[in-house]
């Protein structure tokens, strides 16, 4: 699997044959791959008018093309933040919740991720076939459905050490602007430009992954709200400024905090047993569900849910 | 019938071809092929309704629904024979006479004694000596003793210590369908009570002193309070259009020292479309997630159940909180006033969360009170305007209770499932006729078995291993969140969709909690036992050993290896119609898929079906098709009463 920015095409239809050269050593002979583009065919279109594009197939010609478009940037920054509004706002009855649920769009999303993420797994594990993602600049969209390609996958990214390897090479090495994605989050009145929640909507997939998986991740959801706090205000460095470049090594990591014998334990998942396999979600809409640990964490008591965990932990550990 | 497709519901490109077979009591598939081949069993009572599709190319479409949300679609060669199909399910899905339902030819070969015992299990005095009645407040009245006073009744029911004969009789004789007021729940804490009847026959300005001095009577018997709330489960609209039919509300006026309350819980036709609405959205192929939301908020279902709910918590804060008995109602008193007084009871009384005392539940508030499950339920053939999903909102409001509450019960979903199945299963007596009185005049306990007595049997698989007596939360009165809390109530994909199994966990995390459970049980006995010969022994090197091995071979037993929870899945169509997997059919693998379903691990957590094999024993009679005497169209289903004219229909 693959990952990259869009080609730049342009209206002229350059062609580089350095690129086409790159993505010729991929393949063997006759061998096929697929290109995702997690834009529309419409979008990407238009993306030549401002010098993007896409792979022509002419130049590419054992490359098939697939858009699954995803939606990223101010729209999704407004999707989450109808939902927190929704989730927070105690006079709708239950007349009016699914529909105000529906319109955030949130969870549509979150089907559409996790369906993308799935056909790249597809495309490797049941075509067998070389898969390329990319959107437009390759730090959104495009790490999201590689992230979560992973996990489906790979058994080895769903164990704790796994899952923040991956985490370094595909989000935080890999190049998503922290600083400006995650800067002020669903309350601020600042509509930020640049303000998009690509690594919540990550996590929420993945803690989907988890409720249809529940022996399958080593980890717990308590990783997952650490990991989203931690996004947005940390005191670490791990997740600080918008790529390699600019991080400093003066800070603490987060890791190694995480990792520390005592506190290691609490994000650990009791129920946990390696599964070697791929593990292949569910995107029906019954299957899907909105995060309540997330979403109504400050809302609802926890109690009740977390002393079933205790109950499960205390059964795990008698054995 | 030969050469018969079975598609799957999900992928639609799934298609298992075998033969089919219909018997008097089942309809079965059999799947070709000679290794382990799957069979379906469906029942006739499940039998909701059959749809004759147009014919294609492939075949002529027929499509089942049952009344447990199964949804099978065959195709069928021969127009022909589709035809008869079609034809025969017609008139086996709607028995005339009680006599052929299944539960009069079941046999799971027990002896009479041990079929008397299946009955005993669940005994209704004793539970109302459990509640603390008779006492100085409360006691049994036969005045019902050969259903003279009220048909629908039980023979028993307790009553006020200061209601004589007379105030009852008269009582009833002001109530509709006469359901006078008794006792369905008494607190011992603080003799706060939940009695239950049907509204009273007040139109505009009627009185009855009778009536009067029973509610003052059950008033009475809670010194601790001066009021008693009188809850009407109906929108107040309903309530007051059934005064201009002669019956109506009780006025506070007339009424000394009431509280009266509406709490708008909406009648059986407007749940019935509900449901139906609902299922729509279930079959529904490959909705997004917006024709989903949209879907399920017009059905209006979760509503409904938030509705029963909140009537139920509302109750069961008046009792233990305010220390105040309730009298609640409905029109006829045997659906709502059911609903709400078995939630209320689930909350207030942790014996009504273990597995016994919920079936004690049942027995009292709905069995013995008259729910009238032949009507609600099709047990025969009758009118559709009858057919309401009324206990199965019920069960759900137990479900949602278990997702907001995962220690506090001590029975899993899979029982609530089962139940729910065998309300309309007809394998077991328990759920037939609309009353105590019909059951007995048709002998039901002598001709045949209790449902109560088979799950208890079973009940290992009924367990909710996160179930502890002692825990906090299984303790005391429940307190579900009332506001803001819409979230917390979800869809039931395990009933709704309980046989799509792409859509649920593979793996359960019940079954598994359940192994470890018992491992560690076994594990802490074998422990006690060589503790003891260890301390009389001298120390043997040999029983040590013999120990070690056991304790390994155990754990296979159980499965608990590793291996096993690695179960293989296979990936759903993630693509739409629109974009068309470009090569390879992603569903090749399924021969992993169908193999695992098979295995011992998988057979707890899908259903080791109830309509299956090993029920069947003697209901295999003949595996021709028969046609039929009479038969004609199915009496279409009842979509589109407005609003206005439900409710004048005051059921």
């Amino acid at each position: 699997m693959l990952r990259s920015s869009q080609p730049l095409t342009g209206p002229n239809r350059k062609r580089c044959r350095e690129d086409e050269m790159l993505l010729g050593t991929v393949l063997d002979e006759g061998e096929r791959g697929f290109i995702i583009d997690t834009r529309s065919a419409q979008a990407a279109k238009q993306a030549r008018m401002t010098g993007g594009g896409t792979e022509p197939k002419s130049s590419y010609p054992q490359w098939k093309r697939l858009h699954w478009p995803l939606e990223r940037g101010r729209p999704l920054q407004e999707s989450f933040i109808k939902l927190v509004e929704a989730c927070n706002d105690a006079s709708i009855n239950m007349d009016r919740w699914l529909s105000r649920l529906e319109s955030s769009r949130w969870l549509s999303h979150v089907k559409a991720a996790l369906s993308t993420a799935c056909l790249a797994a597809q495309c490797m594990d049941r075509e067998e076939a070389s898969v390329l993602v990319h959107g437009a600049e390759g730090t959104d969209t495009t790490l999201l459905v590689t992230a979560l390609a992973q996990v489906i996958l790979d058994p080895s990214c769903r164990t704790l050490g796994g899952f923040q390897g991956l985490l370094e090479r595909e989000w935080i090495e890999a190049g998503h602007p922290f600083h400006l994605r995650c800067a002020r989050s669903a309350y601020s009145h600042a509509r930020l430009k640049q303000e998009a929640p690509l690594f919540l909507l990550f996590l929420d997939c993945v803690w989907q992954l988890s409720r249809q998986f529940p022996f399958s991740l080593e980890f717990s959801e308590r990783l997952l709200l650490t990991l989203f706090d931690n996004a947005y205000a940390s005191a670490y460095g791990t997740f600080l400024c918008n790529n390699e470049k600019e991080r400093r090594e003066s800070t603490h990591s987060l890791w190694a905090w995480l990792n520390q014998p005592g506190e290691k334990t609490k994000y650990l998942n009791p129920l946990y047993s390696h599964n070697a396999l791929v593990i292949w979600p569910s995107v029906e809409p019954q299957s899907i569900q909105l995060w309540q640990g997330l979403f109504f964490r400050w809302i609802r008591s926890p109690q009740y849910l977390d002393e079933a965990w205790a109950e499960i932990q205390r059964l795990l550990e008698g054995n | 019938v030969e050469n018969v497709r079975l598609l799957d519901r999900l992928s639609s490109r799934k298609a298992t071809l075998g033969t089919l077979y219909l018997t008097a009591t089942h309809v079965i598939f059999v799947e070709n092929g000679s290794e382990g081949r799957k069979e379906t069993w469906v029942l006739h009572s499940q039998i909701s309704s059959i749809e004759k599709q147009a014919t294609t190319a492939t075949g002529c479409p027929l499509l089942i629904r049952c009344k447990n949300f199964q949804v099978i679609q065959l195709v069928i060669p021969q127009e022909r024979d589709c035809h008869d199909v079609y034809i025969s399910l017609i008139r086996l899905a709607r028995p005339v006479k009680y006599e052929e339902l299944y539960c009069f030819s079941f046999n799971p070969k027990l002896d009479k004694e041990e079929r008397e015992q299946g009955w005993k299990l669940v005994d209704l005095t004793e539970e109302y000596n459990r509640m603390g009645v008779p006492n100085n407040y409360w006691q049994i009245s036969d005045v019902n003793r050969d259903y003279g006073v009220c048909d629908s009744y039980p023979t028993e029911v307790y009553v006020p210590k200061s209601a004589t004969a007379h105030i009852i009789v008269g009582s009833s004789k002001f109530r509709s369908r006469r359901r006078f007021p008794a006792l369905s729940y008494y607190c011992k804490d603080n003799n706060a009570s939940i009695c239950r009847s049907s509204q009273p026959l007040s139109g505009f300005s009627a009185r009855c002193l009778e009536d009067e001095q029973m509610l003052q009577a059950i008033r009475k018997a809670n010194p601790g309070s001066d009021f008693l709330y009188v809850v009407d489960t109906r929108p107040k609209l309903n309530a007051m259009a059934n005064r201009a039919a002669g019956k109506g509300y009780e006025n506070e006026d007339n009424y000394s020292n009431i509280k009266f309350q509406f709490i708008g819980i909406e009648n059986i036709h407007v749940m019935r479309n509900s449901l139906q609405k609902m299922l729509e959205v279930c079959e529904l192929k490959s909705p997004s997630m917006s024709d989903f939301l949209w879907g399920l908020e017009n059905s209006g279902w979760l509503k409904h159940i938030k509705a029963i709910m909140d009537a139920g918590i509302f109750i069961a804060k008046a009792v233990a909180e305010e220390g105040v008995s309730v009298l609640v109602h409905c029109s006829d008193g045997w659906d709502r006033t059911a609903q709400v007084c078995s939630v209320a009871s689930l909350l207030l009384d942790p014996y009504y969360r273990t597995m016994k005392g919920f079936m004690v539940l049942i027995e009292k508030d709905w069995v013995s009170f008259g729910h009238k499950f032949n009507h609600r339920y099709g047990n025969l053939d009758g009118d559709p305007k009858e057919i309401s999903p009324v206990i199965d909102q019920f069960i759900e409001c137990v479900w949602q209770l278990m997702e907001q509450f995962p220690c506090a019960f001590e029975f899993n979903e899979r029982f609530l499932i089962h139940i729910q199945h065998h309300i309309y299963s007809c394998q077991f007596g328990n759920f037939l006729c609309n009353s105590q009185k019909e059951r007995r005049e048709l002998k039901i306990q002598e001709r045949t078995y209790s449902l109560w007595a088979h799950l208890w049997k079973n009940r290992a698989d009924y367990l909710n291993p996160l179930y502890r007596p002692d825990h906090s939360q299984t303790q005391g009165t429940l307190h579900p969140q009332m506001a803001p809390c819409n979230f917390l109530y979800k869809f039931w994909s395990g009933m709704y969709n309980r046989f799509e199994k792409g859509l649920h966990p593979r793996q359960s995390v019940t079954d598994y909690l359940m192994a470890v459970k018992e491992e560690t049980q076994q594990l802490e006995e074998e422990l006690e036992v060589l503790r003891e010969r260890l301390a009389n022994l001298q120390k043997s090197q040999l029983n040590d050993n013999k120990a070690k091995s056991k304790r390994q071979d155990r754990s296979k037993e159980l499965g608990l290896s590793t291996a096993n929870n690695s179960l293989a899945n296979t990936p759903q169509e993630y693509s739409n119609d629109l974009k068309s997997f470009p090569s390879r059919s992603p569903s090749q693998g399924d021969e992993e898929d169908s193999a695992l379903i098979l295995t011992q691990d998988n057979l707890k957590s899908s259903d080791p079906d109830l309509s299956a094999n090993s029920d069947q024993e003697s209901g295999v009679e003949d595996l021709s098709c028969r046609s039929p005497s009479g038969g004609g169209c199915l009496p279409s289903e009842d979509s589109g009463k407005d609003s206005d004219e439900a409710v004048f229909l005051a059921v």
